[in-house]
Order: structure tokens, then C-alpha cells, then sequence
């Protein structure tokens, strides 16, 4: 528990608490929004895992480049990516991060590095390792990180992607962010062998297996591993491992997992343990609730604001595609 | 002048965009030591390991790398040694490069180049032949060249460089060693243009790649009997040259498409199609589309052989429509 280690930083874990809360609102908000339509397509929150986000996106600087998943809200949020531009993407709307063309599995925020998320599991671990080759390239002083869930480990690109790493000596960290499910199986039954780290210290590149829903402990290992590859260390490799608390997409009731089992993992739910500790060492339950009261009212003005934003333009149906070729092929007129 | 052979036009390009272009570089299986066809012999020794990177066997990691790359701000050139190997990397290629411009609203591009050298030759059979051209003109996202001349090939793999979007670069395999006359100084080609490589009146066949040597001698044994072809060579089949094709073709009537893909579903069948539904009332025959039965490419070369199409075959397709 965050409450024991001897470099607890009240003040920061407070802060760190605070920005949990952003993402599970957020979250909260875009559920409800997509119970009323508003939210257009699948979205896959991360409940229960801010505490990945928040220790590893939140611990890296911003010029550092992010690659992210179909479950990457709380990642884009911790880049710094506007809750307001976030939730308009969500609703399709004008002013979204990608113009609303884009949605939940394909958001990306590129003024603040997050270089996307990925409707395809594994494929950004690939796409991190080159965005490192051009960091190194480029001789620039900065690291890419790439998060992916604990099914990836089983898709090809993660040999093909580490081994890249490891081979050319890249400034990336690896993030295996475990939720224990592959969309509604357990990944576990699916994956030979003792697991990610394993399998990327294989490869070698040095791994570590920390508690996931320890915020403090997530940031504390993300920083030292960061350091260790702006010093020439070469990629590295986290492990964190989490627990999904709702379902596999919004609409998934989750139904595969018994009742006692869920109620019994959100007593361990990352927000809750984080409060524990600031309570412990006596910070006020009402800056506690403050963090979630603020959290909420940010993201209920975020709904609002994306529920009255303009559909995109006509245009932007035909805008960057490519360059040079007609996009119009079917309604070509002679 | 320098004579130069279509494979050194390639490796010409690729130098002259390096020197130009510090954020140019190239990646691909055994390029250390000149590439599996000696593609770019030579080309370490000047720009350094770094910058003609060797690769794992790793299709999926040298295209999706790639696109990483060319998004985090450099111009990668992506070699997959046979174009049938590009297909361990069709959701790097198809799914991300095609498809981030777009689905980030305009927030990055993609300026990255692979190179996929094609079709058929010295007998390499089923998985080391194809022509696989169409696929990549059906996503959207992705240029599609294929050049047929050395000149061609200098040109249009510096435009190709200079993209800022995925050029899928098909090279043919059998054109490496055909030689030509290039000048000191040739700047980037223009993408999305044909080259008509003789004029005629009667009919219009239209080819890329290999290919158009058939057409040209094709047009050659007709001119001998009197029948006057004009041969496009589309250089480009995203975007494809329509006017150049569309205004030929208005004034001959008559097309023959000729290609070394499998006829089916091939890029044979858009050319057809958009002339067909321009020209309906003007068409003095029905449009012809020659290529490959639908079968794998076989190994013996008298099998290999029947599924070519020669000159032969497009002289006859012209002097049907006669
Ligand atoms: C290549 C591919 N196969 C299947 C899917 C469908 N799919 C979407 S999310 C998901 C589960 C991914 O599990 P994991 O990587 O652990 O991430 P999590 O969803 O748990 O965050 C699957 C199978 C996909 N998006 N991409
Ligand atoms: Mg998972």
C-alpha cells in the first residue's frame, strides 16, 4: 500500500488522487452519454485502472510521445489532451481532437504527443518502436512510451515490436497495462507461459512487475525506468497489473464474472486506495470529495459543451485523405 | 546523359532524396549488404548504418515502425524485398498508414514509401510473383505507383519521397536490368500522370509496369498492317490519369487494358469501368481486359508462360475490335 512507502509525498498523491478522479468521470460521463445516444460508437472504459494512467502517462514530461489503445481515455487525458476536445471526438462533434472523425479507438492529440489510439490490439507497439527510431534518428532527448493491454502480448507485433526495440536500442517503455481480460475472456486461459515479462525479458529487455492500482508505485517505477532510457538504457519494459471493474466496452454487462469476485476487486478499486492513504495521514475527507466534485463538474461542462457542438462540415468528409487524387471516385461526374 | 538501368534510377532517387533530406531513410531486410536484388549496393558506405538500416525478418515491425517513424516527424523509404511479403505487414499498411491522416482529422501524416518489387520473373512461382497492384488502389489513403522506365522509376520514386502521404512503389522485377539515357539533373515526376508512349488513332491500350513493353510491340506489329494504336502507359494507378485515358479513347473508340494481374478484380477492370460509363454512346467495340487467368502462379515456365500476356495477345485483342 501507497501508505507505507517511506517517500510518501502527501501533496502529490493528493494531486495524483485529484487526476484519477478526472479520468473515472470522464468515463462516468461518457457512459451516460453514450446511454443517450449522444456518444456514437464502442467505447472501453478504463474504471479501475486510472491508477496506470495516472502513474505512467502522468510521470512522463511533454515532449515525450504516447501510443495508446481502444481503452485509452484516461492515457490521453494524463497527455493533457482537453476534456472539452476529448468528449466532442466522442459525440462526433466539431472540435473534437480529430474533428469527430476519429471517435474513442481512434483519438489522438498530436500538440501534446499523444500520437493515437489504436482500434487494432498490438498495432501500436510496432508504430511506438519506429516513433523511437526517429527519436534517435533525430538525436532528440525524449521517450516514447507505449501502453497496451495484456491480450497484445499474444499478437505478433509484440515479438516483432520488442525485438525492433531491442535490436536498434530504443528510447521506448513498453507499458503492458493487464486488466486480466481480453474483452470478455480471461487472458490468462489464453497465454502460455509466466506472462509479459517474461516474454520481454526474453528478448532482453528488462521488465518490471509492479502492483497496477498503485498509483504512487506506477509513477515511482515509470520515472526511474524513464531515466534509465534517457541514460542510453534502451527500451524497458512495465508490467502493471490491474483489474477491469466494469465491462469489456460500455454496453458489456460483464455477466462471465461472478458478483462476489467483482465487489471484492473494487475494494481495491486505485481511487478508494489512494483516498485510504490521504485519509490515513489525516487529509480532509472534504478535499477528498472536493477532488471528485470538482472532477464531476469539469466533466458535466464537458457534456455539455460537446452536446451543443455543430455535426463537422460537409467538407471534412472529403478533407485529408491524401494529397493529391480525387476522394469523390464514386460521385465522379463527367 | 548516364545510361542507367531501372534498378539504378531506383537507387539514384533514393541518394539524391538522402542527400537532400536529412530525415530520409531507408529500412528493409539485408540492405546492409546492397538488398536481395542490389537495390542499394553501395548505398551504406555512404549514408552510415543508421540511415540504410538492416532489418529483422520482421515485415509487420519494418511497416508499422515505419508509420511511427513518419509520424514522429521522419520520411521513411520501406523496402519488402517481394511484394508478396507485404502482406505479413497488410495492417500496418492498410489499417494504420492508410488510415491515420484521416482518422486523426489532419493532425499527422504518413510520408512513407515502401517499396514492393512485383511480378513475375525467373520462375519464383506462387508467392514471389504476384501482381498485386489493385489491392492497394481500393485504400483509400495510399498512392499506387508502378513505373515501367528507369526514368520513370528516378522520377517518380523522388515524388514518391517527397509525398507527404504512403506511396505503395511497385517496381517490377524483370524491368531491373532495361536501360536508358537519364540526364545529370531529373527532378521529381509528376504522380497521377500518364505517359502516352506513342500516339495512334484507331484504338487505345492501356497498360502500367512490364506491361507496357508488351503494348508498345504490340503497336509496333499492328503499325506494320496499318492500324495506328495509341499506347498509355499510366505510370500512376492511384491517382490514375482518367483524362488522358478518357480523351485517347474518345478519339480512337476502341480499348484494350492490358495487365500481368489476375484479370479479376484487377486494376484492368476500373479502367474499363470508368471508360465504359464515359464513352458508352462512343465506343466503336466493347472494351477489352486482358490478364492472368485466376490461378496461382505456377513454376514450370511453359505453365508460366500461358498465363503471360504478350504481345501477341494484344495485337489480337486490337485487331478484334477492328
Ligand atoms: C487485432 C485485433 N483483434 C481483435 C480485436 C477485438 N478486440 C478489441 S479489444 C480486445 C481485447 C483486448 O484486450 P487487451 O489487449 O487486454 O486490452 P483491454 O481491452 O483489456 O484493455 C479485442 C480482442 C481487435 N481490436 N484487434
Ligand atoms: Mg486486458
Amino acid at each position: 500500500m501507497s501508505g507505507s512507502r517511506p517517500n510518501l509525498d502527501l501533496e502529490r498523491l493528493a494531486d495524483r488522487h485529484r487526476r484519477m478522479h478526472r479520468i473515472r468521470a470522464f468515463e462516468e460521463q461518457a457512459v451516460a452519454a453514450l446511454q443517450e445516444g449522444l456518444v456514437l460508437g464502442a467505447i472501453h472504459p478504463s474504471i479501475g485502472q486510472e491508477a496506470c494512467a495516472v502513474g505512467a502517462v502522468g510521470s512522463l514530461a511533454r515532449e515525450d510521445l504516447l501510443l495508446s489503445t481502444h481503452r485509452g481515455h484516461g492515457h490521453t487525458l494524463e497527455k493533457g489532451a482537453s476534456a472539452v476536445a476529448m468528449m466532442r471526438e466522442l459525440f462526433g462533434r466539431e472540435g473534437g481532437n480529430c474533428g469527430g472523425k476519429g471517435g474513442s479507438m481512434h483519438i489522438a492529440d498530436f500538440s501534446v504527443g499523444m500520437l493515437g489510439a489504436n482500434g487494432v490490439v498490438g498495432a501500436n507497439i510496432n508504430i511506438a518502436a519506429g516513433a523511437a527510431h526517429a527519436v534517435r534518428l533525430k538525436g532528440e532527448r525524449r521517450i516514447v512510451c507505449c501502453i497496451f493491454g495484456d491480450c497484445a502480448v499474444n499478437r505478433g507485433p509484440f515479438l516483432e515490436g520488442l525485438n525492433w526495440a531491442r535490436v536498434f536500442d530504443l528510447p521506448v517503455l513498453f507499458v503492458c497495462e493487464d486488466n486480466a481480460f481480453a474483452a470478455t475472456t480471461r487472458t490468462e486461459a489464453m497465454t502460455g507461459g509466466p506472462g509479459p515479462a517474461a516474454r520481454a525479458e526474453a528478448l532482453g529487455i528488462p521488465a518490471r512487475a509492479v502492483d497496477g492500482n498503485d498509483v504512487d508505485l506506477v509513477a515511482e517505477v515509470t520515472t526511474e525506468l524513464r531515466g534509465r532510457i534517457l541514460d542510453g538504457g534502451g527500451p524497458q519494459f512495465l508490467w502493471a497489473k490491474t483489474w477491469r471493474l466494469t465491462g469489456h466496452t460500455a454496453v458489456d454487462k460483464a455477466a462471465y464474472r461472478d458478483a462476489g469476485e467483482v465487489e471484492e476487486r473494487w475494494k481495491d478499486d486505485p481511487i478508494a486506495r489512494a483516498a485510504e492513504t490521504l485519509r490515513a495521514h489525516g487529509v480532509a475527507d472534504e478535499t477528498l470529495a472536493g477532488h471528485r466534485e470538482a472532477a464531476v463538474g469539469e466533466m458535466q461542462a464537458a457534456f455539455e459543451e460537446a452536446k451543443a457542438a455543430p455535426w463537422p462540415e460537409d467538407g471534412a468528409l472529403y478533407a485529408d485523405v491524401q494529397d493529391i487524387g480525387d476522394p469523390r471516385e464514386a460521385a465522379f461526374r463527367w | 546523359m548516364v545510361k542507367t538501368s531501372y534498378m539504378e534510377a531506383g537507387k539514384r532517387a533514393l541518394a539524391e532524396e538522402m542527400r537532400r533530406d536529412p530525415t530520409v531513410w531507408a529500412v528493409g531486410e539485408d540492405l546492409g549488404r546492397g538488398g536481395v536484388f542490389g537495390q542499394y549496393a553501395g548505398m551504406v558506405e555512404e549514408f552510415g548504418p543508421l540511415r540504410i538500416s538492416d532489418a529483422p525478418i520482421s515485415e509487420a515491425a519494418i511497416l508499422g515502425s515505419a508509420v511511427g517513424a513518419a509520424l514522429a516527424g521522419t520520411r521513411p523509404v520501406v523496402e519488402m524485398r517481394f511484394a508478396d511479403f507485404a502482406l505479413c505487414a497488410v495492417d500496418e499498411l492498410v489499417n494504420q498508414a492508410a488510415k491515420a491522416r484521416y482518422m486523426f482529422g489532419g493532425q499527422g501524416g504518413v510520408p512513407l514509401v515502401v517499396r514492393e518489387p512485383m511480378g513475375m520473373w525467373r520462375s519464383s512461382a506462387a508467392q514471389h510473383s504476384q501482381s498485386l497492384e489493385a489491392w492497394y488502389v481500393h485504400i483509400p489513403g495510399l498512392t499506387v505507383v508502378a513505373p515501367a522506365t528507369p526514368g520513370d522509376n528516378l522520377r517518380l520514386l523522388k515524388a514518391a519521397i517527397r509525398s507527404d502521404d504512403p506511396v505503395v512503389y511497385m517496381e517490377h522485377k524483370d524491368l531491373w536490368g532495361i536501360e536508358e539515357e537519364l540526364g545529370e539533373d531529373e527532378p521529381p515526376g509528376a504522380l497521377g500522370s500518364a505517359r502516352i508512349v506513342r500516339e495512334g488513332d484507331d484504338a487505345t491500350v492501356v497498360s502500367w509496369s512490364a506491361m507496357v513493353r508488351n503494348a508498345a510491340a504490340a503497336a509496333e506489329q499492328l503499325a506494320e498492317e496499318g492500324v495506328s494504336v495509341e499506347v498509355i502507359d499510366l505510370r500512376t494507378l492511384w491517382p490514375w490519369d482518367r483524362g488522358a485515358v478518357l480523351e485517347s479513347v474518345r478519339r480512337t473508340g476502341r480499348l484494350v487494358v492490358a495487365q500481368e494481374a489476375v484479370s479479376v478484380g484487377g486494376f484492368g477492370a476500373e479502367v474499363a469501368a470508368t471508360v465504359s460509363e464515359a464513352h458508352f454512346g462512343n465506343l466503336k467495340a466493347p472494351v477489352k481486359r486482358l490478364g492472368a487467368p485466376r490461378i496461382p502462379i505456377p513454376y514450370a515456365k511453359p505453365l508460366e508462360d500461358m498465363l503471360r500476356v504478350g504481345p501477341d495477345a494484344i495485337a489480337d485483342a486490337v485487331r478484334a475490335q477492328l
